[in-house]
C-alpha cells in the first residue's frame, strides 16, 4: 500500500520533547548554581515559574479546545528560562503574572509551539520590566561568596553596593578608579563564576557555557548563533575600548550582564530564530550590535534580553532573504 | 430605519469591526474620564456633520466633496474644540491634539462619504448616533480595562485594593498595553460575530 505524506520522509528519534528535556537538562548546571549563589530563593521563584507555565498551558490549550501538549516540556522550558531572567528577591507573585504572559499571551494567542514570534520567556520578561521597572531592577541579592558588582577587594564607594556590574558601569563609571577595578583580574575571575548580583540564572557564565557545550555538542543548537553574537559583542566593544568610549575591556562585556544564557539558550530557540545557516550569522551579529548599543548609549544597563526580541520580529525576513535558490531557478 | 441605528453599535462597530479612528483610540483611552470626553466629542460632531452633510448633498459637487464635508467637519470640531476648552479645560488638556484631529477622524468622514452624502436626513441622524455610540462603546471599554489594570481605579475612584494599586500593571498604559487591550477586544468581538453566524 502506497502512503502519500509530506516531508521529511526520513523519520528520527528526535521528537520535540526530547529536544527540550535536553535543553533543560542542559540548564541544570547554572540552575543549582543560582540555588547556591541565591539561596533557597532561587529554587521556590523556579518552581513557581515552571508551575504557572505549565498550568497556564494546559488552561489555554483547554479553553481553546485544542489537544494538550503539556507533556512536550515546552512550558516547562519557559518557565525555567524566565525564572532565570528574574532576580531572586521578586515577590511570589512575580513569577505568576511572568508565566502567564509569556504562555498565553506570548505564545498561545498567537497559536502555540511553532508559531510565536518572539521567545516566550523574554516576552515574559520584557512585560514585567515594563510593568514593575522597581521591582524588577530595584534590588538584588548579593550572591554567597560574592559582591553585588563583582569587585571583589577594597570596595572603594558604598555606591557600588546595591549595583550589578552592569549598573556600576552605567551609573558610576565616572568614579575615580571604578573602571579599573572593575577590569581587574579578580573581578573578571567573579562574573566567569558568576559571584556577582545579577538575575538568578545568569550569573554564572561557567556553568551557562557547560550548558551551551552540552547543547553543541548534541547538535540541539547551532553553534553560528551564540558565535557570532559572542563575536558580534567582543569585536565591537573592543573597537569602542579601543577607542576610548567605553571604560571597560570587551571580556568585561562578554562576561557580565545576561549574555552567556541569551545566547546559548533564548536567541537559539528554534521558533523564533532563523533556520538558514547565513540567516543565523546575521541573527546573531544583530542580537550583538543591539546588546552593545543599547548597554552603552541606552537607557537600560543591559540589552541582551531586548535585542533577542528585536531580532526576533526580524526573523521572518532574514529567512526569506537568505533562502536558498532551487538550483536552475 | 431602526437599523440604521444598531449597525453602527455591534455589528459595523467602526472601531471594533471596521478598525477605523483607531489613533484616538489607542491614545487616549488611559482613563475612562478620557474616554468618555472623546466619545461625547465624537458623538456631537459625527450627528452634526451626518444631519448637515445629508443635508446638503444636493448642493455639494461631487468633485469636491471631500474638500466640503472636511470643512463642515472642522466647523463643528471648532465648536466643540472652544466648548470643551472654555467649560472643561483639565479633559481639554488631557485629550490635547486628539479633539482638533477628530476632524481627519476617519469615522466622521467615512460616515459623511459612505452614509450621509447617500442617504435622507433622518437615516444620517440615526447613523450618526450609532456610530457614535459604537466608538463611544469602544473607547469606554478600552479606557475601563486600561484603567482598572493600568492605576487600579476606575473613573478616578479607588475600585481595587491598595496591594493592586501600589503596583499596578504599567504595561497596560503605556502605549503598547493600547495595542494590546485592542487586539484582545477585537478577537472577542470577532469570535461573537462567528459564534453568532
Amino acid at each position: 500500500m502506497l502512503k502519500v505524506s509530506s516531508y521529511p520522509h526520513i523519520s528520527s528519534e528526535t521528537t520535540t520533547r526530547k529536544i527540550m528535556f535536553i535543553v533543560i537538562a542542559a540548564l541544570m548546571p547554572a540552575f543549582f548554581g543560582s540555588i547556591f549563589f541565591f539561596g533557597i530563593r532561587a529554587l521556590i521563584i523556579t518552581l513557581i515559574s515552571i508551575v504557572s507555565s505549565f498550568a497556564c498551558e494546559a488552561l489555554c490549550q483547554a479553553i481553546r479546545k485544542k489537544p494538550i501538549t503539556i507533556n512536550d516540556g515546552s512550558a516547562i522550558l519557559t518557565g525555567l528560562l524566565l525564572a532565570f531572567n528574574l532576580p531572586s528577591c521578586v515577590p511570589y507573585w512575580v513569577p505568576v503574572v511572568g508565566a502567564f504572559f509569556a504562555i498565553a499571551v506570548a505564545k498561545q494567542v498567537f497559536g502555540g509551539l511553532g508559531y510565536n514570534i518572539f521567545n516566550p520567556a523574554l516576552a515574559g520578561r520584557a512585560f514585567l520590566m515594563a510593568s514593575w521597572p522597581s521591582i524588577m531592577t530595584g534590588k538584588w541579592v548579593v550572591p554567597r561568596l560574592g559582591t553585588m558588582s563583582g569587585i571583589v577587594y577594597s570596595l572603594p564607594v558604598e555606591m557600588t553596593s546595591n549595583a550589578t556590574p552592569l549598573t556600576a558601569l552605567k551609573d558610576y563609571s565616572s568614579v575615580l578608579g571604578l573602571p579599573e577595578l572593575l577590569n581587574a583580574k579578580s573581578t573578571i575571575y567573579s562574573l566567569f563564576l558568576g559571584m556577582r548580583g545579577g538575575c538568578l540564572g545568569e550569573t554564572s557564565c561557567l556553568l551557562l557555557l557547560i550548558g551551551g557545550i552540552i547543547l553543541i555538542s548534541f547538535r540541539i543548537i547551532d553553534f553560528r548563533i551564540p558565535l557570532s553574537y559572542f563575536l558580534a559583542v567582543f569585536s565591537l566593544t573592543g573597537i569602542l575600548w579601543l577607542l576610548g568610549v567605553t571604560p571597560v575591556t570587551p571580556l568585561f562585556h562578554i562576561l557580565s550582564g545576561g549574555l552567556f544564557l541569551g545566547a546559548f539558550f533564548m536567541a537559539t530557540d528554534y521558533v523564533t530564530s532563523p533556520m538558514t545557516r547565513k540567516g543565523r550569522w546575521i541573527f546573531g551579529i544583530g542580537c550583538g550590535v543591539i546588546t552593545v548599543l543599547i548597554r552603552l548609549w541606552g537607557g537600560y544597563p543591559e540589552g541582551v534580553s531586548y535585542s533577542i526580541l528585536l531580532m526576533n520580529a526580524t526573523t521572518p525576513l532574514i529567512d526569506k532573504f537568505t533562502r536558498s535558490r532551487i538550483f536552475g531557478h | 430605519m431602526f437599523k440604521n441605528f444598531t449597525e453602527g453599535i455591534f455589528k459595523n462597530n467602526p472601531v471594533l469591526v471596521l478598525m477605523i479612528g483607531l489613533c484616538p483610540i489607542l491614545a487616549v483611552s488611559t482613563t475612562v474620564k478620557n474616554s468618555l470626553g472623546m466619545g461625547a466629542a465624537v458623538i456631537f460632531v459625527l450627528i452634526l456633520s451626518n444631519v448637515t452633510i445629508s443635508g446638503l448633498r444636493k448642493f455639494i459637487p461631487e468633485n469636491i466633496r471631500i474638500p466640503v464635508f472636511i470643512i463642515i467637519i472642522s466647523t463643528f470640531v471648532t465648536i466643540i474644540d472652544y466648548t470643551m476648552h472654555a467649560f472643561i479645560p483639565e479633559l481639554y488638556d488631557n485629550l490635547g491634539v486628539f479633539v482638533p484631529l477628530i476632524v481627519v477622524n476617519c469615522i466622521v468622514l467615512g460616515r459623511a462619504e459612505g452614509f450621509a452624502y447617500k442617504k435622507g436626513i433622518v437615516a444620517s441622524f440615526l447613523d450618526g448616533i450609532g456610530s457614535g455610540i459604537g466608538f463611544t462603546f469602544a473607547i469606554f471599554l478600552m479606557g475601563t480595562i486600561r484603567e482598572l489594570l493600568g492605576s487600579g481605579t476606575f473613573y478616578g475612584f479607588n475600585v481595587l485594593p491598595q496591594g493592586f494599586q501600589n503596583n499596578p500593571v504599567i504595561f497596560i498604559i503605556l502605549p503598547p498595553g493600547g495595542f494590546l487591550v485592542i487586539a484582545f477586544l477585537m478577537g472577542i468581538m470577532n469570535h461573537l460575530k462567528r459564534s453568532q453566524a
